[in-house]
Formats: structure tokens, C-alpha cells, sequence
């Protein structure tokens, strides 16, 4: 029951727009750093298109992706119209006014500060502000999500609440509490400085507050990926959900373990004690298990569709797998992309060996293979699966979806691989040029004109995806039917409260939060002589 | 089970949630704070309190070690980049005054033809700063350290003020105008060298640096050669040492040509 189309018609739309922009940008930044580009003679454009690509890419895109997936998800699990309409569409518009507020800036080279802010580094006071503003619109989306769930309960006494719904609101309690950080971060410490008010500031406590919002925001933008995996997926290819309960425990565990572990992104911080780092570190390891345990659920899931397909054997059954259907592309490469992805993650968390590839490009060439690769073709699947239930109309050229699914796999396998590997040679990040006539650096030119041509593959991609929804605003009509999640192989009637709710897991979160991140704040909020001169952007 | 039992032990959920989630936290905590501190040979600690004060990140002040004697003063100026910005007539006033000692080498109008830096338009943080530092001792100079000494603070701010209020020399053109060298736009990066041009003007500016077109070739080349010699010391955190240290001579040469030939008026433009 798609009622409020337009609403997540809007939001997808912005998104994918904006997404186009930043991908643009992003292949622009791939390609002038590489030896096929000639040398920038002003770097600060650099990191202007840095500033938006990372803004964008980081904050505009997942969480509109995500609001606008909870929006369909809210009206057709719970088969229940929006409560509080007018309210969505307000957080939608503070997200475009407050994009909008910050891209200026941006633009006018006033706020080249990053996505992660880089405090001393203080750029235009409206930077920050449209940051905010972002934050605060989806903010919206969460106590509706909220409010959405508790209306229905209401409606059906101890039901079991859909799992896509119990998912998403899950996942929009993580966003909530992960978010305060960064907002922590900006409304303390940043923008007083921006303002005017203050002209020092504490970098190390600045970056602890960041650190908070770093980890548990990826899962966030993980959150559409999982929940497409669990409940379009194997709908979409014809099998069952193997696990119910288990689908829950991973959406808890990600919303118990995903908090109390940002620190890891700081190990290389003097003003973080070791203990903690190792907590984080410690803690850093269990958050791989519900991905493991998704894995395995989807793997079991997909495999009951082959095997209702009449595939047989050990492995045999595999070929029995519908491949020509995008949603089993989709997922396969996106599985392929979170091995990688995971495998290289397990270097970031430790300790010893996250000092050798730390502030390297490894680390770009990390979160684009799990975050532009295994999360965001997720995306396009969710996009592509929900078009003609939001257009009415039918999405024809599916020879061309595969293709498009087909390239950005490919796309981000040639950008990423190569990218890692200058990572491990050394190759430091975010740096506007690189002389790669110095024999030094001169080996690592061929790696990183690889990538930059996997760039390119990645754009064409992202065209041709905007290309398929937009031809598919003008498809003939076709009436799709009500929008359905993949049913388990047991469908619950009945689920634990603990299962069925979401208040211990959120308690055991904030709990987490105040034993790991506590005593670190704390102490550099309470220790003085801390601060350093603030240093603006474009200043004299 | 009702919502209202949910948060009881009777709720297997809650019990071994909390239970594995307060398990695992005491055991990473007693790794993290006590074992690991340990199993560091190379660190001695009196007791295990003070081992989990180590781990926690408490500051703490190693009583063995006292801070190095500072043989050379260093900087002790803090600048910000609301440091006199906004003066007022009088200031100005009273530093144009003041500055009538100065222009014997500086020039009446603040511009030197001494192979003095020309002060007029230069930024007033920067006066501010390096008059304070030939008053500390921290910089020194033959012919600057004598008339500083005897400087107030609030004479330093005022000729500051009105050294900064005065007009850039616009039509000052002192030689033709010499093409971006690769150190000034592009600085080194494989050895760290940051562009002359991301602090100094030409890309952006930062607080406390001077812009430097059309001031005097053989100045700047000495200065640079004094940062790289570590005779001059008063770059706050070695900014300026650490760049001149890694600069080649023809590097130096190039810097001090490029922007010795640049018109006043072009400072902060972005090209
Ligand atoms: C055409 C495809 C893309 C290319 C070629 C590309 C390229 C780049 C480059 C070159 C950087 C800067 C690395 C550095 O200088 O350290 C970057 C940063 C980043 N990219 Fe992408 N990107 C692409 C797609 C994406 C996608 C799909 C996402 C996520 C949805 C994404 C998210 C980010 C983020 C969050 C940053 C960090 C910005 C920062 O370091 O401040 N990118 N990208
Ligand atoms: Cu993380």
C-alpha cells in the first residue's frame, strides 16, 4: 500500500541527483590526481570538490536513500498510510535547504574543510548550518519512523511487527543516537568558533565526538543494504528468508555494537589511552557477526530458491539461480565487494597493522569498495525494485539494468583493487597531486591510472542508472501490484517482546556508549590547556 | 510476555543480553587497563591503579623528566585571525606617529628602498608578531632589536594598525613579472614542502603569515636562508624552519625572484 508516492519519489529523486553530482566530482578528483591529468595549478580546487563529493556522498545521499526506503517501507510492511505527512515533507525540505546552504560555501571556496570537518580547520559558519539542518530533517524521519510503528502497534496488540519495519526502525534508532557526536562536535565546539564567539578550539576532543558518529554512520548507510537483502531479495528471486529471528539478531546486534567502537578510527590519537583503544578494538570484532550471520542467512536464503528452481547437489545448485534477474546480480556483487571490503576491514581494526596503511590511500580505497561498491549497488536494487510500484509503470529494459549493474561492479573492482594496493605502497590520502616523474613514486603511476579509468567505468554507470529511472518516469503504465517483502520459511505469528521491540537493545546501546566514550570525553573536556588557535579557511 | 517484563530478569532476553554484553565489557576492560600495561616490558609502573590511569589516558606529569633547558628564546606571541582587526582612528593615529622612526628604512610611505620589507598593507597580525618578537629577544637584529625593545604593547598594536591601514604600493612594479615557480604553486610534495603559495598569498593566506609580493629579493633570500640555517627561530612550531630546511637553493632563488617581482595589489588574488 504505496500511498505518499511522491514523497519517496522526492526523495529518491534528490538523492540520485545529487549522487550524479558527487560522482561526477568523485571521477574528477580520480582522474587530476593521476598521471593522465596534468597538475592542478590551484589545489584548493581540489579540496573544494573534495568538501562536496565527501558531504554529499557521506551525508545527502545514504540518509535521503534511507528516508526515503523507510517512507515505502513504514506504508507497505505495516499496510498502514503515513502518520504525520506534512512533517515528512518538512524534514524533506530542510535536507534540500540545508544541502543547498552548504554547498555554497563549499563552492565559493569558503568551507573546503572535508566531510569530516578537520578541526582546527574552520571553514564558513553556513557549512555547518546546512550540515545541521540535514541532520535535524532526517531527524524527522526517525521520531516518524517511530511514531509510524507505535501507531500500528496499537492497531495489532502483540503482532509481530514485520521484519523490513523492525529493521528500519531500528536502524533510524542507530542513526539517531550516532549522529549526536557530530552534532555534539558542531554545536559545542564548531560553529561557536565559526560564529565568531571563540577563536580556540579542542581538536583532540573535536575528533572523539567525530569518531562517535564515524563508525556506527556507516551502518546506517549499511541499514537499506541489509534490509533489502533480508526482505526484497529472496522475495525477488523466488525463495524464502531462512531465518526470521535470526534476521532480528543481526539488526540488534548492529544496533548494540555498531556505537561503542569509533574509537578505532583513532588509534593513531595521542589524547585517547590505549585501554580504550583496545576496548574499541575488542569491540570492533563482534560487530562482525551479524554480518557473518547475515551472510550465512542470505546464503541459506537464496539457496532455498535454487533448490525450489530444482537445483540439486552440494554446489550444483547454484546454477539453478535465476542470474538474469537483476536482484540476484545485485546481490551477488554485492556480496563480493563485502568479502573484499571485509577482508580489508579486519587490517583497519588492528591495532599493529592499521599504523601501516593509516591515512594511506588504502583507506579511500577501503570504504568506496564496501560503501560506493557493496552498499550503494544495493541501492540501485532497491531503486530498481520499487520503481514501478512508485511510478505505476513498468521498468522494460532489463538487458540494460544488468549492464548497469554489470559495469559498477566491474567499475569498482578496477578503481578499488589498485587503489588499496598504492594504500599498502605507501601512498598517502587526500592530497591534491602527486609527482609522479619522482622515482620515488613513479611505480605506483600505473596503479592509479588503473584506477582512474575504473573512475570513468563508475560514471558511466551512475548515468546510465539515472538514465533507467528516468526513461521509467515515462514507461507505459502498468499497474505493479502492492509492494511485498520476502516471507521466512517459518513466518512468525508470534516473536519474543525482546525481538518485537526495540527499548533493551537501544538501553544496552546508550549504555555502551557512556562506558567507552565516558571517561575519554571527560577527561579532555575537563582537562585544560587543550584548545588550539582555530585556522579559517580563506581568512585575511 | 509483556513490554512491562521486558527489562526482568525473568526475560531470558534481558538476562543474557545484559549478562554477555557486561562480560564481555569487564574482560576487554581488565585486558585493556591491566594486562596489556604489563606485558609492556619497557614500561614500569608503581602500582596496577597507576597502570589503569596510564591506559585510561589520564595526563600525567613524568616526574623524572624536566623540560629540556631552551638554550635560544622562542616565540611567545599567540596569534588568532581576530588579532587587531578591528583599530580604531586614533590607534592609527598614534602608530603613524611612532612610525616616523621607522621610516628611515622603511620608507615614509612604508615602502623600503633598503632591502627593508615594505610594511605598508602588510597584514597587522603579522607586524604585530614579529615586533613583539625582536621585543622578546626571540628574533634579533642589529638594526630592529634596539628600536623594539623599548616598544609597549600598546605602541607594538598601534603601529601595527597603522602600518596595515596604509595603502598597498599599487603601481609599484619593480621588475617584470616572473611566471609561478613550481615551489610557489605546487610546493614539493614528496618532501613535504607545502606551496609558498597556501599561506603566503597566490593560493590562500593563513594567519600570521605576510604576503610577500614586490618586497625585496636579497630579503627574502637571506631570511630563508637564516630559517633553513635555524639562526632565525622565531617561526611558531618550526613552520617556517621545516620548509626552509627542505627547500634546494634554486628553490630559494626561484621564491624570492617570483615574488619580488609581483605587484603589491595581486596579493590574494586567485588564479
Ligand atoms: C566515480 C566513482 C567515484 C570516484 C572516482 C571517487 C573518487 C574519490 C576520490 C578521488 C576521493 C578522494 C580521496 C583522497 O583524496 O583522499 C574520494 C573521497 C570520498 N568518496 Fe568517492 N569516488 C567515487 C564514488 C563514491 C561513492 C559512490 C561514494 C559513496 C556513496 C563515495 C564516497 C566518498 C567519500 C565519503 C569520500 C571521502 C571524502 C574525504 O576524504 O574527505 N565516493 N572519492
Ligand atoms: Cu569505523
Amino acid at each position: 500500500m504505496l500511498v505518499n508516492r511522491k514523497l519517496i519519489l522526492a526523495h529518491f529523486w534528490f538523492a540520485f541527483a545529487v549522487f550524479g553530482v558527487a560522482l561526477t566530482l568523485g571521477a574528477w578528483q580520480m582522474f587530476i590526481r593521476s598521471p593522465i591529468g596534468t597538475w592542478l595549478s590551484n589545489p584548493e580546487l581540489y579540496y573544494r570538490s573534495l568538501t562536496a563529493h565527501g558531504t554529499v556522498m557521506g551525508y545527502v545521499f545514504p540518509t535521503l536513500v534511507a528516508m526515503g526506503f523507510g517512507y515505502a517501507i513504514s506504508e507497505s510492511a505495516l499496510e498502514q498510510r503515513l502518520v504525520g505527512v506534512r512533517w515528512a515533507w518538512t524534514g524533506f525540505w530542510l535536507i534540500v535547504i540545508g544541502s543547498i546552504m552548504a554547498v555554497i560555501p563549499i563552492a565559493l571556496g569558503r568551507a573546503s574543510v572535508l566531510y569530516t570537518f578537520y578541526p582546527p580547520l574552520i571553514g564558513n559558519l553556513f557549512y555547518y548550518l546546512g550540515v545541521v539542518l540535514v541532520v535535524v530533517g532526517s531527524w524527522i524521519w526517525v521520531a516518524l519512523m517511530s511514531i509510524n510503528l507505535r501507531v500500528w502497534r496499537k492497531a495489532h496488540p502483540g503482532a509481530a511487527v514485520p521484519l523490513a519495519m523492525y529493521a528500519n526502525v531500528a536502524g533510524s534508532y542507530l542513526w539517531a543516537w550516532t549522529a549526536v557526536g557530530a552534532a555534539l562536535e558542531l554545536l559545542l565546539q564548531i560553529i561557536p568558533v565559526a560564529a565568531g564567539l571563540k577563536n580556540t578550539i579542542d581538536a583532540g576532543l573535536a575528533r572523539i565526538f567525530f569518531s562517535w558518529t564515524l563508525h556506527a554512520i556507516v551502518y546506517f548507510w549499511l541499514m537499506p543494504t541489509y534490509i533489502a537483502y533480508y526482505t526484497i531479495v529472496p522475495r525477488a528471486i523466488g525463495g524464502r528468508v531462512y531465518s526470521d529471528s535470526m534476521a532480528r539478531i543481526s539488526f540488534i546486534l548492529f544496533l548494540v555494537v555498531a556505537m561503542p567502537i569509533g574509537i578505532h578510527h583513532t588509534f593513531a590519537d595521542p589524547q585517547v589511552g590505549a585501554g580504550f583503544k583496545f576496548i574499541h578494538s575488542a569491540f570492533t570484532a563482534l560487530v562482525a557477526l551479524p554480518t557473518l550471520l547475515t551472510v550465512f542467512t542470505i546464503c541459506a536464503s537464496v539457496e532455498i530458491a535454487a533448490r525450489l528452481r530444482g537445483g540439486r547437489g552440494v554446489f550444483g545448485w547454484i546454477r539453478a539461480l535465476p542470474w538474469d534477474n537483476p536482484m540476484m546480480l545485485a546481490l551477488a556483487f554485492s556480496f563480493v565487494m563485502l568479502g573484499f571490503g571485509g577482508a580489508g576491514g579486519l587490517i583497519n581494526m588492528s591495532y599493529q597493522l592499521d599504523a601501516s596503511i593509516h591515512n594511506t590511500q588504502w583507506i579511500t580505497g577501503h570504504f568506496h569498495l564496501i560503501f560506493g561498491g557493496a552498499i550503494v549497488i544495493m541501492y540501485f536494487a532497491i531503486a530498481y525494485d520499487l520503481w514501478p510500484h512508485l511510478t505505476g509503470r513498468e521498468l522494460i529494459d532489463v538487458r540494460l539494468i544488468r549492464t548497469q549493474l554489470w559495469l559498477w561492479f566491474v567499475g569498482m573492482i578496477v578503481t578499488t583493487f589498485p587503489w588499496h594496493w598504492v594504500g599498502i605502497l605507501g601512498m598517502p590520502r587526500r592530497m591534491a597531486y602527486f609527482d609522479f616523474g619522482d622515482p620515488a613514486i613513479a611505480p605506483q603511476a600505473l596503479s592509479v591510472t588503473f584506477s582512474a579509468i575504473g573512475g570513468f567505468i563508475l560514471l558511466t554507470s551512475g548515468i546510465m542508472f539515472i538514465v533507467i529511472l528516468a526513461r521509467g518516469m515515462r514507461a507505459p503504465l502498468a499497474e505493479a501490484g502492492a509492494y511485498r517483502f520476502a516471507v521466512a520459511v517459518h513466518q512468525p505469528t508470534t516473536v519474543p517482546v525482546a525481538l518485537n521491540t526495540h527499548a533493551l537493545w537501544v538501553a544496552l546501546m546508550i549504555a555502551l556508549t557512556i562506558t567507552n566514550y565516558g571517561y575519554p570525553i571527560l577527561n579532555l573536556a575537563t582537562t585544560a590547556g587543550t584548545s588550539v588557535p582555530a585556522v579559517y579557511v580563506g581568512a585575511q | 510476555m509483556s513490554t512491562r517484563d521486558l527489562f526482568t530478569f525473568g526475560n531470558p532476553h534481558f538476562t543474557r543480553g545484559v549478562g554477555i554484553t557486561a562480560a564481555i565489557l569487564i574482560v576487554t576492560a581488565i585486558a585493556g587497563f591491566v594486562v596489556l600495561p604489563f606485558a609492556q616490558p619497557w614500561v614500569q609502573f608503581a602500582s596496577v591503579w597507576d597502570a589503569i590511569c596510564s591506559a585510561a589516558g589520564v595526563p600525567q606529569r613524568a616526574a623524572s623528566v624536566t623540560a629540556p633547558e631552551q638554550a635560544k628564546r622562542l616565540s611567545e606571541v599567540v596569534l588568532t585571525s581576530h588579532t587587531l582587526s578591528r583599530p580604531s582612528q586614533e590607534a592609527i593615529g598614534r602608530g603613524a606617529t611612532l612610525a616616523q622612526r621607522c621610516a628611515i628604512c622603511h620608507g615614509p610611505t612604508g615602502i623600503s628602498r633598503a632591502d627593508s620589507p615594505n610594511l605598508a598593507g602588510q597584514y597587522a597580525a603579522v607586524i604585530y608578531k614579529e615586533l613583539h618578537d625582536f621585543r622578546s629577544g626571540a628574533r634579533s637584529n642589529a638594526v630592529m632589536s634596539p628600536f623594539a625593545v623599548n616598544l609597549t604593547e600598546e605602541e607594538i598594536a598601534d603601529l601595527s594598525n597603522y602600518y596595515a591601514y596604509l595603502p598597498r604600493p599599487s603601481a609599484y612594479h619593480p621588475t617584470p613579472q616572473l611566471p609561478k615557480p613550481n615551489i610557489v604553486i605546487y610546493g614539493a610534495p614528496l618532501r613535504g614542502v607545502a606551496p609558498c603559495g597556501a599561506c603566503h598569498g597566490s593560493l590562500d593566506n593563513k594567519t600570521g603569515s605576510p604576503w610577500l609580493e614586490g618586497q625585496s629579493e636579497a630579503y627574502m633570500k637571506a631570511q630563508l636562508q637564516a630559517f633553513a640555517s635555524g639562526e632565525r627561530r622565531n617561526d611558531i612550531s618550526q613552520q617556517m624552519r621545516n620548509i626552509a630546511r627542505a627547500l634546494t637553493p634554486q628553490e630559494i632563488e626561484a621564491a624570492a625572484a617570483y615574488y619580488a617581482s609581483q605587484p603589491p595589489d595581486v596579493v590574494k588574488a586567485v588564479d
